[in-house]
C-alpha cells in the first residue's frame, strides 16, 4: 500500500467518525469537550455555524453521527451526541450578539426562496452577511417548514424553534407569510438574480383500498393530519385509532393521537418489525405510551358500517429476502384480521410535487417528478434556479436539508458572482499538537468504560395530557457532563513521523486495542490479514508510514483506536503526536470575520 | 500523564484455551522511560504466555532491583509475584522452587543485577539446573540508578557521557555454556517474532532456561558508539536459526527447507522446530555453539537465536530425588511419620 497522504482533508476528517457521518460535518468533539467544560455558549456557537438550528436537532436529529460513532464500536452504545447538542442549547447564554450583526450593506442582489423550512432558511443565513436582499415565502403563518408542521410540539417546543428560526428571519430577511406560491412563471418574472426552491416533499401518500370512498370522512393523510394539528385545526381523533405505515410519521401521527383522545392507538405495519424506518428510538418512545405495533399485517380493506367507518381488515404475511437482499412478502394463509376503528391515519410516505412550477420554464425533471439537479452545486437546468433540502432528492430530514442549504448558499454566491460553480472553496482545516509538557495532553484522554446515560423523561400521566409538554427532559448539567466525558476525541488525532521511529515496539505494547503493527508492507487485503488484531472494518482506513530503516512500514488500523495518547505518551522519540484537526465546511463567509465564532 | 490503561480491549480479540484474551495476561501501565526495550520483553512474556495458554495461577515472577526487576509489575497481573533484594532473585527463586515443584518459575533481571552483584547466586542457580527461566534484560548499563557502564557493556562501547569503557564484558550466554546451562538463547527486545517462541521453549524446557535478552536503555544507552542501542543492534545482529516452538498436540505449520532444519522434542512432548542460518552449528552440541558465539563476536555480530540445549536436562529436583508432590503440600504426617519411624531410622545407622 501507498503511504497516506494526510494532507488530503478527508483523510483525518474520516477517522472523525461523528463528524464523517454528519450531512453538515458538524465538529462534534469539539463541541462536546466545550460542554464538558460547561462553556455552553461556544459548543451552541459550534453547533450553530455548522448546522443552524442546535435547539431543534439536540431534540429532533436523525442523528446519523450516533450509529457511527466510535463508542458504539468498542462498547454497547455510541455517545448521545445528539442529546448533549440541546445540552449545550438549553445551558447557553446570550449569543444574539455572537451571530453576524446586521444591518449588512447591500450587494445589490435579491434572491427569492420559496419554502420556509431549514433548507430556506440555511441559505438565508449564509447569505444575508454578504449583503443579499432575501425574500422567502411560505404558505404557512410562520417560517420553519416541516419542523413547524409535522415535527410535534412535545417533541419540539415551539418556543425552541421560533428562537432559532427568527436569529435567522432578524437578519433582515423579507418574509411572505401565507403565500402559497402558486407559479414559477411569476416568480422568475420578477427581478430575483436567483430563485431557490425549498419547498420539501409535501404530498402524503393515499392508500385507496377497497371502501375508500365510503369511509373517507375518518381516513386522513398523516402529514396533513399533523399540519392540522401543529396550527389547531383539529383537536380530538376517536378512542380507537389505527396508524398504517412503519416509519416516523406514523409514530408522530399515533403519539399525537394518544394526545387528542385516542384511548386504543395501534400502529400496522406490514413489514417486520426489523425492517420498520421509523428510528428505533422513535418506536420505543411511541411504545412506552401504551402504543400496540403491530406487524406483517398488510390492510386489505376499510369496512364500512351505515356509511361510516368500522376498521380495517388485514392480511397476514411474512417476508422472505432474496440472495440480493429483495424482499417479498408472502401471505401466510392465516385468516385475515378485523381491527375496529373511529379513525384511520395513513403515513405510508410523502412525494414530491412541484405543481406550481409550469414545465416550460427550462426547469427539467425526471423519475418521481424530481427534478435534474448538479449533484454539487444544486443547480437546476434553468441556470438561476437552485433546489435544496426534501425538494432536491426526495423526503430526508432537517440536518439533511440544512447540509444542502450550506452547499446551495455557496453555489447562488458563486453564481452571483459570475465565477464557476465548480470552483468550491476549500474545507478549513487546522492541525495542531495537544501536547503541554512531557507527557500532558490539552484533552482529557483517560478512557473508562462507562454505559450511556439515558434521558429521563416527564411522567406518561403528565404528557399524555397536553400535545405541547416536552416529553424528554434532557440531561441535567451534571449528566450532561458525564455523557460527555464518554467522548472518545477522535479529532485528536494519532500522528506518525516515520523519520523519528527508532521502532522500539512501545506504541505496539501499550495500545489498549492493539491498533499498531509493524510489519512488511504488501496490499491492503492481505495486509488486513496479518495486523496484531483483525482489520475486518473495511470502511475504517489503514495509516500507513513511509518504510522504516528495518524495511517494515508502521500500520495502524483506525478502527478502534480510542485516542488515548499512549502511544504518543510512550513514545520515546515523539514519533507520535497526538494533534488535533480542525475541519469546518466551506461556508460562503468566514464566522471568525464576522464575529460571529467563539474567541 | 497517564496512570491507568483504558479497561478496554480489540472486540475481536481471540480467547485462548484457558478462556483468557491477551490483555488478561498485562499487568499495570509501565513506569519505565518510554521507548525502554524492557517494556517489548515484557510484551513478549505476555504474548508467549497467552499462546501458551498458561493459566496465571500458575506462574510466579521474581526479581530483583534495576529497572529490568520492575517489569514484573507490568506484565502477568494475576500471577504470583516477589521482588527480591539486587542480586537475589536466584537465592529467593530456589527456595521457592524447591517449597513449590508445581508452579513456573520466572526470574527477572538486569545485567547489573546479574553479571554484578547478583554473581555469584546467577552461577550457582546454573550449575543446580533449577528448573526456571531466568531473563537477563541486558542493557548494558545500570538504568536504574542513571546509567552507570555494567559488566556486560563491550570493550570500547561509549557511554552517553562520551567516554569509552576499557573493561572486558562478559558474556552471559557465553558463561552460561560454559557453566553447562542446559538452555541457552539470546535474543533481542526488537524481535518479538525470534523472542515470543523463545520464551515459550524455555517456559517448556525441565532445568535452567537462560535468555539474555539485548534491550536498549532509551535514556542512558542509546548514544551514537553504544554497542547496546536500538541501531547498533539492528545493524549487527545474526541468527542461529528461524525459530519456533510447537506446544504438544499441535500441528506443525511452518515449512523449512530440506536439510537445514530440525526438530527437537522436549521433555513435555512440545516440539522446537528449527532452520539453522548458521554452518556448523548444532543445537545440541555445546561445543559448537560455544564456538559459533565466538567467530560471530569475532566479527562483531550479535548472535542470536538458540544457542544450545540440553534435551536430556534433569533438574534440581531431580538431582535430589525429592518426591513428585510439592514439599509446602505435605502433611504432618507425611513429614513426621512417628517415633517408630525414627527408631528404625535410628536403627539403620547402629
Ligand atoms: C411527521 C414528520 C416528522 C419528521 N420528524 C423529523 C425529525 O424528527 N427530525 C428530522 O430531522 N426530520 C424530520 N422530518 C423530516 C423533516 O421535517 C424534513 O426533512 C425537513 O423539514 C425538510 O426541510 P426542507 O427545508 O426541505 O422543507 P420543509 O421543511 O418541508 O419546508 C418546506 C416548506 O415549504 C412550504 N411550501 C411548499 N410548497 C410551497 C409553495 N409552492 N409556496 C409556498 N410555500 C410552499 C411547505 O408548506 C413548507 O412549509 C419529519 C418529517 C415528517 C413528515
Ligand atoms: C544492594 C544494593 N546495591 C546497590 C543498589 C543500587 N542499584 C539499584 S539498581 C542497580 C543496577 C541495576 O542495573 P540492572 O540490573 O542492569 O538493571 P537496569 O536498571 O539496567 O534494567 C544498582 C546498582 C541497590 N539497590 N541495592
Ligand atoms: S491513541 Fe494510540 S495507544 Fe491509544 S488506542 Fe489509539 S493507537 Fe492505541
Ligand atoms: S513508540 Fe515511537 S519510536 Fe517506538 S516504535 Fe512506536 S513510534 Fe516508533
Ligand atoms: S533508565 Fe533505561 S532501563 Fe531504565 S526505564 Fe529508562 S530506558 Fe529503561
Ligand atoms: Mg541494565
Amino acid at each position: 500500500m501507498k503511504p497516506t497522504n494526510i494532507n488530503d482533508p478527508e483523510y483525518f476528517h474520516k477517522v472523525v467518525d461523528c463528524q464523517y457521518a454528519c450531512p453538515a460535518h458538524t465538529p462534534v468533539p469539539e463541541y462536546i469537550r466545550l460542554i464538558a467544560a460547561q462553556r455552553y455558549t461556544e459548543a451552541y456557537m459550534i453547533n450553530w455555524e455548522s448546522n443552524v438550528f442546535p435547539g431543534v436537532l439536540g431534540r429532533t436529529c436523525d442523528r446519523p453521527c450516533e450509529p457511527a460513532c466510535r463508542r458504539g464500536r468498542v462498547e454497547e452504545e455510541p455517545v448521545a451526541i445528539c442529546r448533549l447538542k440541546r445540552v449545550a442549547a438549553d445551558n447557553k447564554g446570550e449569543v444574539k450578539s455572537l451571530m453576524p450583526q446586521g444591518p449588512f450593506t447591500p450587494n445589490g442582489k435579491k434572491i427569492a426562496l420559496i419554502g420556509g423550512g431549514p433548507a430556506s432558511l440555511t441559505v438565508a443565513r449564509d447569505l444575508a452577511p454578504l449583503g443579499y436582499e432575501l425574500h422567502l415565502y411560505d404558505e404557512w403563518k410562520k417560517g420553519g417548514g416541516m419542523m413547524r408542521t409535522q415535527i410535534p410540539a412535545f417533541r419540539l417546543p415551539e418556543e425552541v424553534l421560533d428562537e432559532e428560526v427568527n436569529y435567522i428571519l432578524d437578519m433582515g430577511i423579507h418574509t411572505h407569510f401565507n403565500t402559497y406560491v402558486e407559479s414559477m412563471k411569476e416568480i422568475l418574472e420578477k427581478d430575483y438574480d436567483v430563485v431557490f426552491v425549498g419547498t420539501g416533499a409535501p404530498r402524503g401518500r393515499a392508500l385507496k383500498l377497497p371502501g375508500y370512498e365510503e369511509a373517507k370522512a375518518n381516513i386522513q393523510i398523516g402529514i396533513e393530519y399533523l399540519a392540522n394539528v401543529a396550527f389547531e385545526h383539529t383537536d380530538k381523533i376517536g378512542e380507537k385509532v389505527i396508524v398504517l405505515g412503519g416509519g416516523n410519521t406514523a409514530m408522530d401521527c399515533c403519539r399525537t393521537s394518544k394526545r387528542l383522545g385516542g384511548k386504543d392507538v395501534t400502529v400496522v405495519v406490514r413489514s417486520p418489525r426489523k425492517d420498520m424506518k421509523a428510528s428505533p428510538w422513535e418506536i420505543e418512545d411511541a411504545e412506552r405510551e401504551d402504543i400496540v405495533i403491530l406487524n406483517n399485517m398488510p390492510p386489505k380493506e376499510f369496512v364500512v358500517e351505515n356509511g361510516k367507518l368500522k376498521g380495517v381488515i388485514f392480511g397476514k404475511v411474512r417476508a422472505e429476502y432474496a440472495e440480493n437482499g429483495k424482499r417479498t412478502l408472502i401471505p401466510t394463509g392465516e385468516p385475515d384480521v378485523f381491527i375496529e376503528a373511529d379513525d384511520v391515519i395513513i403515513a405510508i410516505g410523502q412525494d414530491n410535487a412541484f405543481p406550481w412550477i409550469e414545465r416550460d420554464l427550462g426547469i427539467e425533471f425526471g423519475k418521481w417528478d424530481i427534478p435534474v439537479l448538479d449533484k454539487t452545486t444544486f443547480q437546476s437546468t434553468l441556470p438561476k434556479v437552485f433546489f435544496g433540502g426534501d425538494a432536491a432528492f426526495g423526503p430526508e430530514n432537517v440536518i439533511t436539508a440544512v447540509a444542502h442549504g450550506h452547499h446551495a448558499a455557496i453555489s447562488i454566491d458563486l453564481f452571483c458572482n459570475e465565477k464557476n460553480l465548480m470552483d468550491r472553496p476549500p474545507p478549513m482545516t487546522n492541525l495542531v499538537s495537544q501536547k503541554m509538557g512531557i507527557h500532558e495532553w490539552t484533552y482529557d484522554n483517560y478512557i473508562a468504560i462507562d454505559p450511556r446515560y439515558q434521558v429521563p423523561h416527564e411522567d406518561k400521566s403528565i404528557s399524555l395530557k397536553d400535545r405541547k409538554i416536552e416529553v424528554e427532559l434532557g440531561f441535567d448539567e451534571k449528566v450532561g457532563f458525564k455523557e460527555a466525558q464518554r467522548c472518545l476525541n477522535c479529532d485528536v488525532q494519532t500522528v506518525f513521523e516515520t523519520n523519528l521511529c527508532i521502532e522500539c515496539d512501545a506504541c505496539t505494547d501499550v495500545c489498549p486495542t492493539d491498533c499498531i503493527t509493524f510489519t512488511k508492507n504488501g496490499e491492503e487485503e492481505e495486509l488486513r490479514t496479518r495486523l496484531n488484531a483483525p482489520a475486518l472494518n473495511l470502511s475504517q482506513d489503514l495509516y500507513i508510514s513511509d518504510v522504516l530503516p528495518t524495511k517494515r512500514v508502521m500500520i495502524k488500523d483506525e478502527d478502534v483506536c480510542l485516542h488515548c495518547g499512549l502511544c504518543a505518551e510512550r513514545c520515546p522519540t515523539a514519533a507520535w503526536d497526538m494533534k488535533k484537526y480542525l475541519y469546518n465546511t466551506p461556508k460562503t463567509y468566514n464566522f471568525n470575520e464576522t464575529g460571529s465564532c467563539c474567541k | 500523564m497517564s496512570y491507568d490503561k483504558p479497561k478496554f480491549h480489540h472486540p475481536l480479540l481471540k480467547k485462548n484455551k484457558v478462556g483468557y484474551i491477551k490483555t488478561d495476561y498485562e499487568g499495570v501501565i509501565s513506569t519505565l522511560c518510554a521507548g525502554c526495550g524492557h517494556d517489548s520483553i515484557s510484551g513478549a512474556i505476555v504474548q508467549a504466555c497467552y499462546e501458551i495458554s498458561l493459566e496465571p495461577h500458575r506462574l510466579a515472577k521474581l526479581s530483583g532491583i534495576g529497572c529490568s526487576s520492575k517489569t514484573p509489575t507490568y506484565f502477568l497481573s494475576n500471577s504470583h509475584g516477589f521482588n527480591s533484594v539486587h542480586g537475589r532473585m536466584p537465592s529467593i527463586t530456589t527456595g521457592a522452587n524447591m517449597a513449590n515443584r508445581d508452579l513456573i518459575y520466572l526470574g527477572v533481571s538486569g545485567d547489573g543485577d546479574t553479571a554484578s552483584i547478583g554473581m555469584g547466586q546467577f552461577v550457582h542457580a546454573i550449575r543446580r539446573n533449577l528448573n526456571m527461566v531466568y531473563i537477563v534484560m541486558n542493557n548494558g548499563c545500570y538504568g536504574l540508578t542513571k546509567g552507570q557502564d555494567s559488566a556486560t557493556a563491550d570493550f570500547g562501547s561509549v557511554s552517553k557521557a562520551g567516554s569509552d569503557n576499557p573493561y572486558q564484558a562478559i558474556d552471559l550466554a557465553g558463561l552460561a555454556l560454559e557453566l553447562n546451562a542446559t538452555f541457552v538463547g539470546r535474543s533481542f527486545s526488537g524481535d518479538k517474532t525470534q523472542l515470543v517462541p523463545m520464551i515459550k521453549a524455555a517456559m517448556a524446557h525441565p532445568g535452567f532456561a537462560f535468555l539474555d535478552v539485548i534491550s536498549p536503555c532509551v535514556t542512558f544507552n542509546n548514544n551514537a558508539g553504544s554497542t547496546k542501542s536500538y541501531s547498533h543492534v539492528r545493524e549487527h545482529i545474526e541468527s542461529t536459526s528461524i525459530f519456533d516452538f510447537v506446544p504438544k498436540e499441535e500441528e506443525i505449520t511452518i515449512d523449512y527447507p530440506e536439510g537445514e532444519s530440525a526438530e527437537l522434542e522436549l521433555f513435555d512432548g512440545s516440539k522446537i522446530q528449527l532452520s539453522k542460518l548458521a554452518p556448523d552449528w548444532n543445537p545440541t552440541d555445546r561445543f559448537s555453539a560455544v564456538n559459533r558465539l565466538h567467530a560471530s563476536k569475532a566479527r562483531g555480530q550479535i548472535l542470536t537465536g538458540l544457542l544450545y540445549i540440553n534435551t536430556d536436562s534433569k533438574d534440581l529436583h531431580g538431582k535430589l530425588n525429592t518426591v513428585d508432590k510439592p514439599l509446602n503440600k505435605l502433611t504432618q504426617e507425611e513429614l513426621c511419620p512417628g517415633s517408630e519411624a525414627l527408631e528404625k531410622v535410628n536403627a539403620s545407622f547402629r
